[in-house]
């Protein structure tokens, strides 16, 4: 009696210490600990799948043996919520979300950091010393090989809205994106694609009305498409799809050549770090992965990054860190967005 | 000798003239540059004695002429300057020597006597008095074809007693003509030279004869 | 005159002084001017941009459907990116009310109107922000509502960018400084110039050289050279005038005394009496004795004259001594007394000519003086690298045993001459000469038996 009494106190204890008692929601949380007697902790939250970004944690780990990780993936939203309203203590924040990175450095809420791996980053791949960009992610379409098995695959958006006007009754119920009023990433790449070009709503207009469906993130999307459940995702992480071994033969990855949106997922240290010095290392670390040459690709598990992606492919458009990205953060500007959005998918 | 006497200062000039004259010479006195020309056109002397300033001019560019214009006369130039500089260039305008004043007559008898030497190379100015031929210029005696060089103070004495033969001339005045007035000589001093001239006449038939308290003449034996 | 003149600072040293400050005041004064001026600049870049940022948000700005709305465009935000990753802030206010942005961005203190947007630099967030403000006005329902719209951007760009001006200007001034300095030394180097090559060309004249000053010189040293050579013709002036009076006072000295004495000499010729012929040579005497002391005497005022400027030519001892002795024959041989002159090779020295044979002739006349009749005087020249040595050797009374030393002091003379005509300034003046020449003067009795030697040594050229 005592011992159960004292093991639920332990559980309880143990998981309030594992979850501090915040108002956001985590969804995964694991722990890589260290096998020292007095571990440094470092606490993670990411929008990254956890499966994906472990090598990188082990990989650091390797090297500082003494330190325990806390990973705690979440949404970005959640991530805003984490640091902007509740100042949790996070020593690492780890997001795809580039404005809502942005916005967290341009509000004073990120660390400065400057070290001899910083040095590696172009330009355009830090803003000022607060956010590092450590991937190149592109926003891709992806199509099941079963049910379009005897079409065409679409090259461009134009394409995607002919197939799908052509064959209405294929496809109703059966095409799903970003919900764009719960995740951040599905409103920063859906308002890149409004940027670029107006095809987006018109792409959106159709697919609003095909009945379609709207999801958190990229991963429940792979697995729709790959399951069959749906057959188009549009504006799925590519990353996460080609991660996705067991996919493979289920689904098409298609970057749409008319234009690719490439995101940069991007870290940065809250001013809550309760650990910058070992923060900073993690940093570096992510940097180092990404743009050392010498690296190995082994411990990297992201697409490797282009340092002149326009040389090479002129559809591509990585997103560029600076203040514009705070522009459709802005209130009026993101409830016209959303209502116009709801208009073309919802159609009320 | 004749001489030509240029010089400003009457006093000086007139005694300059008695010694001259005292000693047998023959002399003419210019006060003047102007005067002096006139003299010489007219007159042939043995030499000109010049003073350097003069009241019509300087005495050295009167003697720069006189050289440019062929004047062979030989030159003493009698000067108070100190300049030795003053005094050599007198040399270089062909003056054949010179003396600064005040100077010493014999010094100056001398002087003239070395001049014409070298001036009149082998002419003479003999005196003769019985067989003895005496040459004041070259300092000699001859008798008997001998020809005998002569000291200088001998030179001196036995031209003052064949200037005035027969004459007697006395101890003192001897002493004083002989020996400078920084040499104090007794009389005595005297009975060396003539009796080194008695030596240098002998054979001949003139005699120094000494006269007891009055001193010393020349005669014929 | 070797002494060092009170100097009042180099003339080299103030002009470079003068222009380098003059220069370095320059310098400051400019990059000061060029620094807040391109400063202005990029604030107004900086300025002009937040401007059309704002611009473009206001003219965003619109009535829809009842409400007031700003579609903010993405180049208004995009457009303030630059390479320092400036932060961006922003509100916007309706009828004074917030309407979005960042609620505490500070208000501008000035009222900004429609035509005149408002700068102010403040801080935010701790860090120092340029802000500007604008407004606009709409019309809402029928009634004006006032939209007022606020942009600011960090400064680090700023910061950076008046860096890199503050540098350069700073690298420009400094190498607009180093060529000030180089121009500033080849100025004073060439102004001072004419200076010493003046200052060179009169120190290379002789002693005697007393010609005026011709060389050429620019404006400014034009009344030094005109003072200069006004001094220097002073100087020859009075230097004549002193040549020219010593030259009078022996003419004027000598000259009666010469009368006096050829009438005393005259005379002399023409008393018997003893006590008269005594009396007349010792005036004749006295009268040997005040003309010597005055030549002598004048002799000494040019030997000291002109060994305080001695003139250095080349003279032959040997030939300049031969020509003394043939001098002085015609003295000597009124004395019977003989020279005996023994020379070698020609000696060379190097000195003043007319000094060195005042010299020689004092000593030889010296040594007929005190030399009995019929004597000998022997002149010997030596040389024993590197001096020469001139000796005359007389058979005459030899100096005292007792203070020969102190004979080429001024008027002194032998206690053992007393009967003998001398002023006692002839070994002075001789030993004056010498010692100006670099030589010594021994005077020792002849070590042949009677006499004195005099010997004067010179260092060969």
């Amino acid at each position: 009696m005592r011992l159960n009494i004292l093991a639920i106190v332990l559980t309880l204890a143990g998981l309030s210490a594992a979850a501090p008692s915040l108002s956001f929601e985590i969804e995964h949380q694991e722990s890589f600990t260290s096998s020292s007697l007095e571990p440094e902790m470092l606490r993670i939250i990411s929008t990254a799948d956890i499966e994906l970004f472990a090598p990188l944690i082990t990989g650091f780990q390797a090297s500082n043996p003494k330190v325990t990780v806390d990973y705690h993936e979440v949404s970005s939203t959640e991530l805003m919520r984490a640091l902007q309203d509740e100042k949790a203590p996070y020593d690492i924040a780890v997001s795809s979300a580039m404005d809502l990175q942005t916005k967290l450095a341009n509000d004073g809420l990120a660390l400065a950091h400057s070290s001899i791996a910083t040095t590696l980053l172009p330009g355009w791949g830090k803003w000022h010393d607060y956010v590092f960009a450590f991937t190149q992610e592109p926003a891709t379409i992806v199509i099941s090989t079963k049910d379009f098995g005897d079409l065409p695959l679409p090259k461009t958006r134009q394409d995607l809205i002919s197939i799908l006007r052509d064959h209405p009754d294929r496809f109703r119920g059966r095409v799903g994106t970003y919900d764009v009023r719960s995740s951040g990433l599905g409103y920063l790449f859906a308002t890149q694609d409004a940027r670029t070009s107006e095809t987006f709503w018109r792409l959106a207009e159709v697919m609003g009305n095909l009945d379609i469906q709207l999801y958190c993130c990229s991963g429940a999307m792979i697995d729709d498409v790959s399951s069959g459940k749906i057959s188009v995702a549009y504006n799925v992480l590519g990353s996460y799809a080609m991660a996705r071994r067991d996919a493979q033969d289920t689904i098409h990855i298609i970057a749409p050549q008319d234009f690719t949106t490439v995101m940069m997922r991007t870290v940065l240290i809250p001013t809550t770090s309760q650990q910058p010095a070992i923060a900073s290392k993690f940093v570096d670390h992510l940097i180092q992965a990404a743009w050392d040459e010498n690296f190995s690709t082994a411990d990297y598990p992201f697409p490797a990054i282009n340092r002149d992606p326009a040389a090479s492919d002129t559809s591509l458009r990585p997103i560029r860190m600076g203040p514009g990205l705070l522009v459709y953060l802005d209130k009026l500007k993101k409830r016209r967005f959303i209502n116009e959005w709801e208009n073309a998918i919802l159609q009320p | 000798m004749r001489f030509l006497l240029v010089e400003d200062n009457i006093q000086l000039a007139k005694a300059i003239c008695s010694h001259l004259l005292l000693d047998g010479h023959v002399v003419d006195h210019a006060d003047r540059l102007s005067t002096t020309a006139d003299f010489l056109a007219t007159t042939a002397y043995d030499m000109i004695l010049l003073d350097i300033m003069l009241p019509d001019g300087d005495g050295r560019e009167f003697l720069n002429r006189y050289r440019a214009s062929a004047g062979e006369i030989p030159v003493i130039v009698l000067t108070a300057r100190s300049e030795v500089s003053d005094r050599v260039g007198v040399l270089d305008l062909g003056a054949d020597d010179y003396i600064t004043k005040p100077f010493d007559f014999s010094e100056l008898e001398a002087r003239c006597r070395a001049v014409l030497r070298r001036h009149s190379g082998g002419a003479t100015n003999i005196k003769s008095f019985g067989e003895v031929e005496f040459d004041g210029l070259s300092g000699t005696i001859t008798h008997h074809r001998t020809t005998t060089n002569l000291r200088n103070k001998e030179l001196r004495l036995l031209e003052i007693f064949f200037n005035v033969p027969g004459q007697i001339c006395s101890k003192s005045k001897l002493v004083d003509r002989l020996f400078s007035y920084d040499e104090d000589v007794s009389e005595n001093a005297i009975e060396v030279y003539v009796a080194r001239l008695r030596k240098h006449l002998e054979g001949s038939n003139v005699q120094i004869i000494t006269v007891r308290g009055l001193g010393y003449r020349l005669s014929l034996v | 005159m070797n002494g060092m003149l009170k100097g009042t600072g180099s003339i080299r040293w103030r002009l470079i002084t003068q222009l380098l400050s003059g220069a370095a005041i320059l310098t400051i004064i400019l990059i000061l001017i060029v620094r807040s001026f391109s400063q202005q600049l990029a604030e107004q870049s900086q300025d002009n941009i937040l401007n059309a940022s704002l611009t473009a948000i206001l003219d965003a700005s619109s009535i829809q459907q009842g409400e007031l709305t700003v579609d903010i465009p993405y180049s208004a935000f995009s457009m303030l990116s630059n390479l320092s990753n400036d932060r961006v802030f922003y509100r916007i206010d309706q009828d004074g009310a917030f309407l979005t942005g960042y609620a505490d961005l500070p208000k501008p203190k000035l009222r900004a109107t429609t035509d005149t947007p408002a700068f102010m630099t403040s801080t935010y967030q701790d860090i120092e922000i340029r802000m500007v403000t604008a407004t606009r006005l709409l019309a809402l329902e029928g009634r004006p509502i006032e939209l007022q719209a606020s942009i600011a951007q960090s400064r680090n760009g700023q910061a950076k960018t008046l860096a890199e001006i503050s540098n350069m200007v700073m690298l420009f001034g400094s190498g607009f400084f180093v060529i000030s300095a180089i121009i500033a030394l080849l100025a004073a180097q060439s102004t001072v110039g004419p200076l010493k090559r003046l200052a060179a060309s009169v120190s290379r004249r002789g002693p005697h050289d007393l010609r005026p000053v011709t060389a050429s010189v620019p404006e400014e040293m034009a009344p030094l050279v005109q003072s200069l050579n006004q001094f220097i013709q002073r100087l020859d002036t009075s230097l004549t005038r002193s040549e020219d009076f010593i030259a009078e006072a022996a003419h004027r000295v000598r000259t009666p005394l010469a009368t006096v004495r050829a009438q005393a000499e005259i005379t002399l010729r023409r008393v018997d009496k003893d006590e008269n012929r005594a009396t007349l040579k010792e005036m004749i005497r006295a009268i040997d004795d005040s003309s010597r002391a005055a030549g002598q005497l004048l002799d000494h005022a040019m030997v000291t004259f002109r060994t305080d400027h001695l003139e250095r030519s080349k003279i032959d001892l040997g030939a300049l001594a031969r020509e003394t002795v043939d001098r002085l024959q015609a003295v000597a041989a009124l004395k019977d007394i003989v020279f005996s002159y023994a020379e070698i090779d020609p000696t060379q020295i190097f000195g003043d000519a007319i000094l060195i044979q005042n010299a020689l002739q004092n000593l030889l006349d010296n040594a007929i003086k005190y030399s009995p009749m019929e004597s000998d005087i022997s002149v010997e020249l030596t040389v024993e690298t590197p001096w020469v040595t001139l000796s005359i050797c007389d058979q005459g009374l030899g100096f005292p045993k007792t203070g020969a030393e102190s004979l080429t002091e001024r008027f002194a003379r032998g206690n053992n001459v007393a009967g003998i005509v001398g002023s006692g300034l002839g070994l002075t003046i001789v030993d004056e000469v010498i010692q100006a020449h670099g030589g010594n003067l021994i005077i020792s009795n002849n070590p042949n038996g009677v006499g004195a030697c005099v010997s004067i040594s010179l260092p060969l050229s």
